[in-house]
């Protein structure tokens, strides 16, 4: 059977006697925004924890375009694009936000030792094509006036912006969105729906991890619910909404 | 910090240049240059212990111990076993590199505060050696007999050539700094800084990079420590030990955290400020400790940003307005 874009099967993580997350399996296809809800302690940032190798898990496998990615660490999951932003902000806050989303290209240039001590042809032309990506990445966001203040003294909103197109300069296949609302209020949450949907025309499989309902029905493409660290519905917004495991989830059951 | 000052890049370190060559001329006698010489070692020294503390945020209490294992290996193998004076630094700095090799892979696994833990029991441990291995190190009491400087034949012996040496092996080692941080590796150090996952989920392998930096500034202190063995002709296990490698913390710390120019000039104004002070003598410790109270209350961000800050208001007083008090109080 063809696997999907990027897959994960019988994910199950333990935190001593705890499960995070018991045989959590998905499918995430190609140039989709799929989005991934639950009540608190769900295990959504596990998740996200396991598939960017900062957790390891304790069974399972996980796939990016039929290759087997499972156990990579943080940075070779980087390399094979994918790419993510954090539920609490983690940029380089002693860095101006240009620097940030510099950084966010650190896979794109490829000089070696000699280049950058001396310089190099290359070493200029390589780091000049990186910034006009990393600014192209701002100006995406709408923070283009605000690239040379440090990342600490940008208001929260945009901090938030600033952490997607850090991610973004990644040039990332699958671009995992970590609570991207949370804290914004309702102008900056219709803004950051737009430069979402915006991110996946362009062609970037996105996954989203978000609590705000309105946002997750206006813009996603599919819908995956956890409970408790299982797979409790998936769908399109319209069958989840409706399914009646879901609504017990969330409210409770009779 | 921010931008790509270009202009200004060349110009400050031109200038830096220029001054280093004319101040030989400037000054009234031998013991200024004698002074200059000493603060030349820590400065190369401070570039390299301010690349991994400054920049990548990783303490190390034990970079003396590098700046000694440097000058006992070539001092012994010159002074000892007759080797040739380059072929004695060159065994001293691969002996520090595979030194920090072995120290960073196991310590710089482990977070916090572990790595400063791993490098001041590794710097106690040198001292311990440099101290009872007397067969070899001379014990205590030194070791003596080391070679003048000789460079492709030709041999250092008057303190001007030296300075000049010293002087200009810091510049080329504070440009290769100053490239590095401009380039991707320098963006990634900083980024370890604040946030290791952060730099992780974007592809830096903070790992190798930790490493790589701490084997970088040992290499820069094992730089300076066959500087000071070729000069000074002599070297004891005093000049090594933990109090030395607080001293190199300290003059980072001082200078600025993730500034080059203030690396310098923390290890020059740390180097001189005994010698100023010995004038006055018996508080001369009272007021070196005083003067660093101070400095660390009202510069926080150490000399360079002091002197940015300097620069600002003196541009702003140029431009006919007083500083703003934001500008006086940050």
């Amino acid at each position: 059977m063809e696997k999907a874009f990027l897959c994960g099967e019988g994910i199950t993580l333990h935190f001593g006697g705890v499960t995070a997350l018991q045989d959590v399996s998905f499918a995430v296809e190609r140039g989709i925004l799929q989005t991934i809800i639950g009540p608190n302690g769900a295990g959504k940032t596990s998740l996200f924890n396991v598939i960017t190798g900062l957790y390891r898990m304790d069974a399972g496998d996980i796939h990016l375009d039929g290759r087997r990615i499972s156990h990579f660490p943080p940075h070779a999951v980087a390399r094979v694009g994918i790419v993510r932003t954090f539920q609490n902000l983690e940029l380089f806050a002693n860095m101006t936000a240009l620097e940030n989303v510099l950084t966010g290209g650190h896979l794109l240039t490829r000089y070696g030792a000699l280049d950058w001590c001396l310089r190099s042809r290359r070493f200029r032309r390589e780091e000049g094509e990186l910034r006009a990506k990393a600014e192209a990445a701002l100006a995406f966001v709408g923070l283009s006036a605000q690239q040379d203040v440090p990342a600490g003294n940008l208001p929260f909103g945009s901090a938030r912006l600033l952490e997607i197109a850090r991610a973004l300069c990644a040039e990332p296949k699958i671009l995992l969105l970590d609570e991207p609302a949370a804290g914004l209020n309702l102008r900056e949450t219709a803004v950051l729906g737009d430069i979402i949907r915006r991110i996946v025309e362009r062609g970037i499989t996105a996954v989203m991890v978000e609590h705000d309902m309105d946002l997750v029905m206006r813009i996603s493409d599919h819908v995956l619910v956890l409970n408790y660290g299982e797979v409790i519905a998936t769908g399109t917004p319209a069958e989840v909404q409706r399914n009646p495991a879901v609504v017990a989830a969330y409210l409770g059951e009779e | 910090m921010g931008g790509w000052p270009v202009g200004g890049r060349h110009l400050g370190v031109a200038a830096f240049a220029a001054g280093l060559a004319l101040l030989p001329l400037a000054l009234p006698n031998e013991y200024y240059l004698t002074v200059l010489i000493v603060a030349g070692f820590q400065a190369i020294l401070t570039l390299g212990l301010n690349l991994l503390m400054g920049y990548a945020g990783q303490v190390s209490l034990g970079h003396a111990a590098f700046y000694g294992i440097s000058a006992y290996t070539t001092g012994i193998l010159t002074a000892r076993f007759h080797w040739p004076v380059p072929a004695g630094i060159a065994a001293g700095i691969a002996l520090v590199l595979l030194v920090a090799a072995g120290i960073a892979v196991p310590t710089l696994r482990l977070k916090g505060h572990y790595l400063a833990m791993g490098t001041l029991g590794f710097g106690i441990i040198v001292y311990i050696i440099l101290n009872e291995a007397t067969d070899l190190t001379g014990g205590p009491s030194g070791l003596t007999g080391i070679p003048k400087l000789k460079l492709a034949g030709i041999a250092i012996s008057s303190d001007r050539d030296f300075y000049y040496v010293v002087w200009g092996v810091v510049l080329l080692l504070f440009l290769l700094a100053q490239n590095l941080v401009r380039s991707r590796l320098g963006r990634a150090l900083r980024a370890i800084h604040t946030s290791e996952t952060a730099a992780a989920v974007l592809g830096v392998d903070t790992q190798r990079y930790k490493i790589g930096v701490f084997i970088l500034s040992a290499l820069y202190a094992a730089v300076a420590g066959a500087l000071y063995a070729h000069y000074v002709t002599f070297v004891s296990p005093g000049s090594f030990g933990f109090h030395a490698s607080v001293q190199f913390v300290t003059m980072v710390v001082l200078g600025g955290m993730g500034s080059l120019w203030g690396a310098v000039a923390g290890a020059v104004f740390l180097t001189a400020l005994p010698e100023v002070l010995r004038a006055i003598e018996d508080y001369d410790i009272l007021l070196y400790g005083g003067l660093l109270i101070l400095c660390m209350m009202f510069l926080p961000g150490g000399l360079a940003e002091g002197a940015e800050r300097l620069v600002r208001a003196v541009r702003l007083l140029a431009a006919g307005r007083p500083p703003a008090a934001s500008e006086r109080t940050r």
